[in-house]
């Protein structure tokens, strides 16, 4: 057997190649993912990923964590402590704060007076679910809603915390959850990527944190696992347009030749990375068809543009990006990573916790209602929340009122999950009467991702990667599923 | 969950080692769940990829076959980490394993040994290893631990903990094979195999590969051509040697340490402030040019700064230590910042020469090689006797070295100098104008004599961004109005951004702008022309201005301006009926706005929520100012009661008061405190903008180091005392107990690891993939050597020859091993498709900073200029800008520094350069390249400026050079790019292609010309568009080829 042949014949037992564009295609991804298909693929079924896996049927098929970044207030939104406003303007007792440790912000402060919410909580839905009054569409589906009241977390400043969140780690340099996720379940779609990352933010920039590209890293894991960032502005995916001059049907025409010149050389040379380059440079080229018709929302339905608000439309706000989660999530994208930055309310509590409410409360509960009168929630996992909570004490003085504000908490916190095995209308946690410290049924980071590992069928403690002599893992050495939470 | 609650929530998990927990065992490694392991499992011992040399039949060897099985089965738990050792037992040692009581080992007795009896046993509480560590050991490596117990089992130790012996050059059959003594190993190792070497690669193949390998350039037509053409035996010499001359060398050779060295040009985090470490990069440049030996080139890198009489170059050298990340983050406490950063250069400096992972040592007692946490902090207190203290986000925090030329030390002085006459000006001035205070005071009531007041200077806002609530379109003009149209909705919000270069902002102005397109000009836009402004607004760096309302020159009765800052949505600022012109308000601020100079992130937030439909403001501009606000207002009440109190009665406080009241009236002076300002802050510009970079330096006075709990900065344990790991040899009694002596400790010819990890890295160069393909990790869990004798020969030679850098890459690349043609039978990608016997040659894509480098070279683009300020080529716009929330902008350089190497494109941490793909990202350090296979790559090197345009000047070149011929310009063009003629075949392809293009830009000329625009290096408008367009897709498609970016 000649080696083209014979590379023929492997890459047709590998699936590295197809004779039909869409064998190329599916052959692509499931190089781009792992570089190890598994058999006849067929339009959504799975590429790539490790054989073993899932390690049981799973209950979601895909995750859309809504990671709301700077760290929202429980006390102000969900958890809701009559006694704050008790004590509000009292210095909070010692036997409660208990001289943990805080940010320098907050740390040098002599007086740490209470600050009652700052705004009205009522009970909702059949569930009886605490909202604050600043999230009514949210309130509208408290019944969907799984809320853990007791998360917390090790690190209080942002970057280490999300790090922490994405990747069990506080220090840069592991696989965040969506490239373990690539790595280990491969993928569902044939036109686009595994893992998608989108940011936004509050209108006024109000607090300035940076998203760092560490945040959808693939670490030790090879750096095809890594999210794939869609910008906010322009081509959504970096390069994707052809350059001005150059028509998509001379671009065909340049990528046929390529691959013919390429089959050449494969044959003469039998390296199978020349046919997998080949699907590759196939993929792109049906990537720059897929971006466009998935960014493309002339086909949606006014009823829906009109649940996520008027935001909608502009290209990189938490709205847009939210009807964007829908629409990957439709096309099997399998980890999408929304960033919202604007949460961090130290000095700009009064003014500014209203206005990031009012940006993402309707969109946020717009995903949830819109996945599921598709039908699409019930496999997926949605998760809401902050990388830590805020005090339930004051960040200034009593006395200034429009510049209050809450320091950087992470003892106790509120997350709130949906669709894919999670059960709908309960609260789960508790924090203590001042919400300072989760007390009751502790969820900490890395039981949260051991749970949503779990509900993606996989034992936490057994994805693991080899690095540098040890296996590395999401949830590091620690971590419990929180079964209670499970439907 | 233990550990946590001891560390009160504050421990860092640096490190993902598997151990107990809660008394039980989890973890961890699912065999099948790792990619490469069922070779490994079947190969019966941790050997990676290496096909098998299989200890089924043959002696078995300690270190090789045991050790790893022991290591990856059993030292989890009975290992060298005390803490978590179970049954007291340890199987790390011989001591341990053979011990008096209770022995796992019998030797010379599997069936009595308990080790074997455990392992064998059916009961689930006995079989070892436990179910639950998801650990098993497979029938053959069972056989092969019986087979050596029953063999006496002999003890080793972890073989890269012994230093290299140098290996006898072993006997080989094919001697004509043999070009030195590298090829005996790789030789010996394939006939063993029953395997043949390839034959040599053709010329054109081997001067690409060699020029690609030693200059990350591809040869010129020309050198391809004299080489082919050299009929000399030591015609590739010739070319070695002139490869080893080029100044590309050392810029090749740098790239890769930059990784290592996490170099780069910004500090990461929050804020991502510049830094100047290029300097550093250069001499890394130099010192590879100027094959500084190796040792020297370590020595200097950790301890220039300790060298007797060091020199600029020897201190500059230690910022090889400074380039990790720094957190400027905001609330981040420096204390724990100072720990990350020695661990960070500890760290570094043990995976660079040691190829060690002392990373979870932090922690705990490593699991598998001999290194204790002890041995960490001893380790780790080499670094921390430095003055730096962890605060703050400062990219030149000191100790630093500057690097101003002469005229940015001249221009400092000068500025200096400026700034001192300005403050005597102003000094002088005050005096004088003091002088005339009581003339002032006397005017003041009635007709004002001392000149004309000073007045208050506005600076338009001009909106970043602009942000409609509601739908509505808003448009900014240059000088910074904002225009409404599109839809009206009932009620609305805007928002206005902007990042005025401006600080110590005291009032803010509104000013509302008739137009045309409203109802009675507007300013609004409901069926009147009215407004109501419910609610305005303001944030400065995030926070909120507190703002008074000064004054509005018109309010609609019930619709006062003060409405628009009382929080409520009831009450607003209006102007009916005064339609059709301009009405401001001005608003103060209580407190200075915006302290960070020189520029603040201003968001203007105007609301119009009134019950009174589209009432909203359709035409405005915003001011700010940082004048005194004194001049918003008339003279203040008390003012006048100071003036009618006698001059003599006045108190201290009223007197300032007053004679700040007067000097702030004053134009004159005002402009001469104007003035100050502005010469400080250019000073404190020039400054800024002088090279400064971070260095070591040792404190008088030594810190002290203690171990760290769980490796939590706060959670001091023992004290503990400079030292090298105990399990490696120690340092020389009289060496110094600071960095110096560690670097000279690295480098004694003794140690076992540093010149086999080193020569390794530079097999890795060469072949892809290292003789130890864990370059990371030498350590019981990395992978075997494939050629141990061969690292071991390398590693001895390395020394021998004085650590000649350049000697030894001369030696890999003069090897018939790495002369190899690099076609793969079907045979050969069955018995061993990872390529580890080295049966061909290395056949791997680029990385990318090389395909970017190889496209400006053959394009004839590229800029050979060596060092320098990093350079910003093209990036699609807005990569900054959408990272950083507007505060950075990429200002894109052009001309030359479009087309430097890409070893001198700026680094920005937190959003690396967009044009590579696979490269370490500069976070920490990284000694083992990926590369993957993906389609963002193929539409990078498709549709990126850079790529475009190298096609465009490729085209241009050989429509220049080429001859009138479409066939001999299409050769040329592929000529080039691969060093080899195309085939009839590819001849054919081409072609074919140029004729459609030809024929489609022909037809559509406007389209070739848009095409050409693309880059900004000029054409030859001499040239045919349509021709041109064409050639250029043929180039852009000759670019993609895979040979084109691979290393053949």
């Amino acid at each position: 057997m000649d080696p083209l042949q014979q590379h023929q014949a492997q890459m047709t037992r590998r699936a590295f190649f197809g004779k039909s564009a869409l064998g190329i295609g599916s052959a692509a991804l499931a190089s781009l993912l792992n570089g190890r298909a598994c058999g006849d693929e067929k339009p959504g079924t799975r590429m790539g990923g490790l054989s073993d896996l899932p390690h049981f049927a799973p209950k979601a098929k895909r995750v859309i964590y809504l990671l709301q970044n700077g760290a929202p207030s429980h006390v102000d939104l969900f958890d809701y402590k009559p006694k704050l406003k008790e004590w509000h303007g009292k210095e909070i007792p010692a036997e409660i704060r208990k001289g943990k440790r805080l940010s320098t912000m907050t740390s040098g402060q002599s007086a740490k007076p209470v600050l009652g919410e700052i705004t009205t909580f009522a009970q909702h839905g059949k569930s009886g679910a605490w909202v604050s009054d600043f999230l009514p569409r949210t309130a509208e589906i408290a019944d969907e809603l799984c809320f853990i009241k007791s998360m917390h977390t090790e690190a209080v400043n942002h970057a280490p915390a999300i790090t922490f969140f994405l990747t069990g780690g506080e220090i840069p340099g592991r696989p965040s959850m969506g490239a373990w996720l690539t790595y280990g379940l491969g993928t569902d779609s044939q036109n686009l990527p595994s893992y998608v990352v989108m940011t936004s933010r509050d209108k006024e920039a109000s607090c300035g944190q940076i998203f760092y590209d560490f945040y959808w890293g693939s670490g030790f894991l090879q750096s095809k696992f890594q999210g794939v960032k869609f910008r906010g502005s322009g081509d959504p995916v970096l390069y994707l347009s052809n350059p001005d001059g150059l028509s998509r049907e001379m671009r065909r025409g340049i990528l046929d030749d390529i691959t013919k010149m390429n089959e050449i050389k494969l044959k003469e040379f039998g390296d199978p990375e020349i046919a997998t380059r080949i699907s590759q440079y196939e993929m792109a080229y049906r990537m720059q068809a897929s971006v466009p018709e998935l960014t493309d929302f002339s086909k949606e339905p006014a009823s829906v543009l009109e649940m996520y608000g008027p935001d909608v439309k502009r290209q990189g706000s938490y709205a847009y990006n939210c009807l964007m989660a829908r629409r990957l999530a439709e096309r099997g994208v399998k980890f999408i990573q929304l960033m919202h930055a604007g949460w961090d309310q130290h000095r700009n509590l009064n003014s500014q916790l209203k206005i990031q409410c009012k940006d993402t409360d309707a969109p946020s509960a717009a995903l949830v209602k819109d996945l599921k009168q598709r039908g699409l929630l019930e496999d997926t996992l949605v998760i809401w929340g902050g990388e830590f909570g805020r005090t339930p004490f004051l960040q200034g003085k009593i006395e200034e009122t429009a510049q209050w504000g809450r320091d950087h908490h992470p003892y106790a916190f509120t997350h709130w999950l949906a669709g894919g095995g999670i059960k709908p209308g309960i609260s789960y946690g508790e924090s203590d009467e001042f919400g300072h410290d989760a007390v009751v049924n502790k969820v900490h980071v890395h039981d949260w991702q051991a749970t949503i590992l779990h509900l993606l069928g996989i034992d936490h403690e057994r994805l693991t990667y080899k690095f540098q002599g040890r296996n590395f893992r999401l949830t590091d050495v620690h971590g419990h599923v929180v079964k209670p939470v499970l439907a | 969950m233990i550990l946590r609650s001891v560390t009160n929530g504050i421990l860092k998990l640096v490190c993902a080692c598997s151990r107990h927990e809660d008394e039980r065992v989890i973890s961890l490694t699912s065999w099948r769940a790792m990619g490469l392991a069922l070779i490994v499992a079947a190969a019966g011992a941790g050997a990676g990829d290496v096909p098998a040399n299989p200890a089924a039949s043959g002696p078995i060897n300690f270190s090789r076959d045991i050790q790893p099985l022991l290591s990856e089965n059993c030292f989890h738990c009975h290992g060298p980490d005390e803490k978590t050792r179970k049954a007291k037992l340890r199987l790390d040692t011989h001591e341990g394993a053979f011990r008096a009581v209770d022995p796992a080992i019998v030797a010379g007795k599997s069936a009595d040994s308990e080790m074997i009896k455990r392992i064998l046993s059916k009961d689930t509480e006995e079989v070892m290893p436990p179910p639950k560590s998801n650990r098993k050991l497979t029938a053959p490596q069972i056989e092969l631990l019986k087979r050596w117990i029953d063999d006496g089992a002999k003890w080793g130790k972890h073989w890269a903990f012994e230093p290299p012996v140098r290996p006898e050059l072993p006997a080989v059959a094919n001697k004509a094979w043999l070009k030195n003594p590298v090829d005996s190993f790789i030789l010996s190792r394939l006939e063993k195999e029953k395997l043949n070497p390839s034959p040599a690669a053709t010329k054109e193949t081997l001067i690409r590969r060699v020029t690609f390998d030693l200059t990350g350039a591809p040869p010129t037509p020309a050198e391809v051509q004299a080489f082919v053409a050299d009929a000399a035996a030591d015609a590739y010499e010739k070319v070695v040697d002139r490869l080893f001359k080029s100044p590309r060398y050392g810029e090749r050779m740098a790239f890769d340490w930059l990784d290592a060295a996490r170099y780069a040009d910004t500090n990461g985090y929050q804020g991502d402030n510049e830094r100047t470490m290029w300097p550093w990069r250069d001499w890394v440049i130099r010192a590879f040019n100027e094959n500084m030996p190796y040792d020297r080139f370590t020595i200097e890198q950790i301890a220039g700064d300790l060298l007797p009489d060091a020199t600029r170059e020897q201190k500059l050298a230690t910022a090889f230590n400074r380039n990790h990340m720094i957190n400027g983050e905001g609330g981040r406490i420096a204390a724990e910042n100072r720990v990350d950063y020695v661990m960070d250069q500890s760290e570094t400096v043990a995976t660079v020469w040691l190829g060690v992972t002392l990373t979870c040592c932090r922690c705990h007692d490593h699991k598998y090689d001999p290194l204790s946490q002890k041995d960490y902090y001893s380790f780790y207190a080499f670094f921390n006797n430095q003055p730096v203290d962890g605060g703050g986000g400062n990219g030149k925090t000191a100790p630093t070295l500057s690097f101003g030329t002469p005229e940015q030390e001249s221009k400092i002085a000068d500025l200096k100098k400026k700034e001192t006459e300005a403050k005597t000006e102003r000094d002088e001035l005050e005096k004088t104008i003091r002088a005339a205070q009581s003339e002032w005071e006397r005017s003041v009531s009635g007709e004002p004599s001392g000149g004309k007041p000073a007045e208050i200077k506005w600076t338009a806002v001009v909106p970043d961004e602009l942000f409609s609530d509601s739908g509505t379109t808003l448009v900014k003009s240059d000088d910074g109005a904002v225009l409404a149209s599109g839809a009206s909705p009932a009620k609305d919000s805007f928002v206005v951004t902007s990042r005025l270069k401006m600080a110590g902002i005291t009032a803010f102005k509104l000013e509302t702008l008739p137009h045309s397109s409203f109802v009675n000009k507007g300013p609004g836009r409901s069926d009147n022309g009215n407004f109501v402004l419910t609610e305005l607004k303001i944030q400065g760096d995030g926070k909120p201005a507190d703002l008074a309302l000064v004054s509005a020159d018109f309010e609609q009765q019930g619709w006062a301006a003060a409405g628009a800052i009382d929080g409520k949505a009831a009450t607003g600022w209006a102007v009916m009926p005064q339609f059709g012109k301009v009405h401001t308000a001005i608003f103060e601020a209580k407190s200075l706005v915006g302290n960070r100079a020189p520029d603040t992130h201003l968001s203007f937030r105007l609301e119009f929520l009134s019950s009174n439909v589209q009432h909203v403001l359709g035409h405005f501009r915003l001011y700010a100012t940082n004048s005194n606000p004194a001049l918003l207002r008339p003279m203040a009440a008390t003012l006048k009661t100071i003036l009618s109190i006698a001059p003599d009665k006045r108190n201290d406080k009223q007197k300032k008061e007053l004679a700040d009241a007067y000097l702030s009236t004053n134009t004159a002076l005002a402009a001469a405190r104007q003035k100050v300002e502005n010469a400080k802050k250019s000073r404190e510009q020039a400054e800024n903008d002088m090279p400064q970079t971070m260095i070591m330096k040792e404190n008088p006075k030594p810190r002290d180091t203690f171990v760290l709990i769980r490796g939590a900065y706060d959670k001091p344990a023992e004290k503990v005392s400079i030292g090298v790991p105990a399990s490696l040899p120690p340092m020389a009694a009289d060496a110094p107990p600071n960095r110096l002596g560690l670097a000279k400790w690295l480098m004694s010819p003794a140690h076992p690891l540093t010149a086999r990890v080193t020569v390794n890295r530079y097999w890795q160069t060469f072949f892809g993939t290292g003789l130890v393909k864990t370059a990371e990790d030498f350590g019981v869990q990395g992978e075997k050597p494939s050629h141990p004798e061969l690292l071991d020969w390398l590693a001895t030679e390395f020394i021998r020859g004085g650590w000649d850098v350049k000697a030894l890459h001369r030696l890999i690349v003069s090897s018939a091993a790495y002369r190899q043609q690099s076609k793969v039978t079907p045979d050969l990608h069955e018995r061993d498709p990872a390529n580890r016997l080295i049966a061909r040659g290395a056949r791997y894509r680029l990385p990318s900073w090389m395909i970017r480098d190889n496209a400006l070279a053959l394009s004839g683009l590229l800029v050979d200029k060596i060092g320098g300020k990093s350079v910003k080529p093209y990036q699609p716009s807005g990569i900054w800008e959408e990272a950083t929330f507007g505060a950075i902008k990429y200002n894109q350089d052009h001309a030359e520094s479009l087309y430097r190497r890409s070893l001198y494109i700026f680094w920005r941490r937190i959003v690396g350069p967009t044009m590579f793909f696979d490269n370490a990202s500069r976070q920490t350090c990284t000694v083992k390249p990926y590369l993957t296979n993906t389609p963002l790559h193929a539409l990078t090197t498709l549709n990126d400026v850079t790529y475009v345009e190298a096609a465009r000047a490729l085209a241009q070149r050989v429509m220049e050079s080429g001859g009138a011929e479409t066939a001999a310009r299409i050769e040329m063009a592929f000529q080039i790019a691969t060093a080899r003629a195309p085939s009839a075949a590819e001849k054919s392809i081409l072609q074919g292609r140029m004729e459609i293009l030809k024929k489609h830009y022909t037809a559509n000329v406007p389209e070739a010309i848009k095409l050409l625009k693309i880059g900004e290096s000029p054409r030859n408008e001499k040239l045919d568009a349509a021709e041109h367009a064409a050639y250029t897709g043929i180039c852009s498609l000759i670019l993609n080829l895979d040979e084109a970016i691979t290393k053949e």
